[in-house]
């Protein structure tokens, strides 16, 4: 059930005396907590829990054709599933605009910020080269599966290790992990969305706040302090100076998270 | 007999079922939840419901109604499955359902529909029957009226030994009459809610095999209530 207008009313009075409902503080994340190899099945995988909200995503390797317009480069398709069985809200059925926007928010972050190395996974020009399926699923939606699913995919990918490939026989051979490291760039990108709700502006909504936020920026960046992919998302106007406070927030919530996640990422 | 003396490759025993894992509240949003697993393969249940059955069209003024969906996670398995429903994925479904509601005092929810979500993590064989089992511990969880909590297990016949619980390798056995998968479901007075067989198997061992599963969904169900019971307790 959507959070009722009552309840949504108190939101925005806690908020603007700088409180929330859990206690937090407006630019507070909840904790985060990570797993390493969630499917032994996946080459790559990984559980990332912000409090309640829970996601589990995997990293699937193949060999396919290149596309045309990048012969020498491997190919990368990031998709989501929001379960059914991890909210009420979702249906059984074809994905429907969340989980499209899900996936390609994700998709974005790790392809502009060049975190995965593409250029690296051709195995022949115009031929072979290793096709990366990053695939997301929400277990437990208490709001911000965005931010979930950035760590998640990012997490996973550093973990990922290439399967062995039977070149005789063109085929994969999967259970066999090799040493090698699905290619990765040091600089880790982040992806934190922050939302306005009334005057206010908070990080990692839970599913109430996030039902009642007018407008959201959600901003893939890395801790050096490039920025790789934004969407604005619902439909409140945001001034100039609101977004510019957004991006600061941001900037320093990207860091607290970061850290709180460094030790997954060795 | 052969088959007692039978070497399988994980070095199990006939009757043995690989290590089992039990646990309930995993989806904190759901009505009821749980977690079973044999060995590597592992399925998580969600129960929404019982709520009012949507399209109205579909409800039933006499009893309610059990929707159980069940899906493969796409990176379950060595190759990636293509999210969404499949021909199989609807089949199993529709199994899930049928061995669940025998269970189930659903006669008290005319018009409405409870929903049960099945999710396979990973997979090593046998994954339907790990998510009937974290179905009906979800059941149980989310308080359902329920006479029973059925168990399943999968029955193999490699060759011409009987075993319980196959993985991946024992499904794929070739030598001698090559693999027969049996997987049963019942409940704990030995009532059979579902069966299923893909192989080659004469009517006295498939009598054996039935026997075989009885006393394995035994062992099963008495993992299952232990998390039932072990999530009440403060």
């Amino acid at each position: 059930m959507k959070t009722t207008r009552i309840t949504g009313e108190r939101i925005k009075e806690y908020l603007e005396k700088g409180k929330r409902f859990d206690g937090r503080n407006l630019e507070e994340f909840r904790e985060i907590s990570v797993e390493i190899g969630v499917s032994k099945k996946a080459e790559g995988s990984a559980r990332v829990k912000i409090g309640k909200t829970e996601v589990i995503v995997g990293v699937k390797l193949d060999v396919k054709e290149p596309y045309p317009d990048s012969p020498n480069k491997g190919n990368l398709m990031v998709t989501s599933e929001l379960l059914p069985l991890s909210s009420g809200r979702f249906e059984y059925g074809p994905p429907r605009f969340p989980a499209i926007e899900l996936g390609r928010l994700i998709d974005r972050a790790i392809r502009e910020s060049k975190f995965l190395q593409l250029e690296k996974l051709c195995i022949k020009e115009g031929e072979k080269v290793w096709g990366v399926f990053i695939d997301i699923y929400s277990i437990n939606d208490d709001g911000n599966l965005i931010d979930a699913a950035g760590l998640g995919a990012v997490i996973a990918l550093k973990t990922a290790k290439l399967p062995e490939y039977d070149e005789k026989n063109e085929k994969i051979v999967y259970g066999k992990l090799t040493n090698k490291k699905v290619p990765v760039s040091k600089e880790i990108p982040i992806i934190v969305t922050t939302h306005k709700i009334g005057k206010s502006m908070i990080v990692d909504p839970t599913l109430e706040e996030e039902d009642v936020s007018e407008a959201r920026i959600t901003i893939g960046g890395t801790i050096e302090g490039s920025l790789f992919s934004i969407q604005k998302g619902n439909s409140k106007e945001l001034t100039i100076e609101e977004i510019k406070k957004m991006l600061d927030i941001s900037e320093k919530t990207r860091k607290k998270v970061f850290s709180s996640i460094e030790k997954y990422l060795k | 007999m052969a088959t007692k003396t039978f070497k399988r490759p994980d070095g199990r025993k006939v009757d043995e079922t690989r290590p089992m894992q039990a646990k309930v509240g995993v989806v904190p949003n759901a009505d009821g939840s749980a977690l079973f697993s044999f060995g590597d393969t592992i399925a998580i249940a969600a129960v929404y419901g019982p709520k009012k059955m949507h399209p109205q069209h579909q409800q039933d003024p006499e009893k309610g109604t059990l929707r159980c969906r069940y899906n493969m996670i796409s990176f379950s398995v060595d190759d990636r499955i293509r999210p969404g429903p499949s021909r199989r994925s609807t089949e199993i479904s529709k199994i899930t359902e049928w061995s669940l509601e025998p269970s189930l005092l659903i006669k008290n929810y005319p018009n409405m529909v409870i929903d049960v979500h099945v999710n396979i993590l990973q997979a090593n064989a046998s994954t339907r029957c790990a998510g009937i089992n974290a179905a009906a511990m979800a059941l149980a969880h989310a308080g359902i009226p329920m006479k029973n909590i059925v168990s399943s297990v999968s029955i193999g016949k490699l060759d011409k030994n009987l075993v319980v619980d196959l993985n991946k390798d024992e499904e794929d056995w070739e030598e001698g009459e090559g693999s027969t998968d049996i997987p049963i479901t019942m409940t704990p007075n030995g009532e059979i809610t579902h069966i299923q067989l893909d192989g080659r198997i004469t009517k006295e061992q498939l009598k054996e095999g039935i026997e075989l599963a009885r006393k394995s969904t035994k062992e099963i169900y008495e993992v299952q209530k232990k998390a039932l019971k072990d999530s009440i307790k403060t």
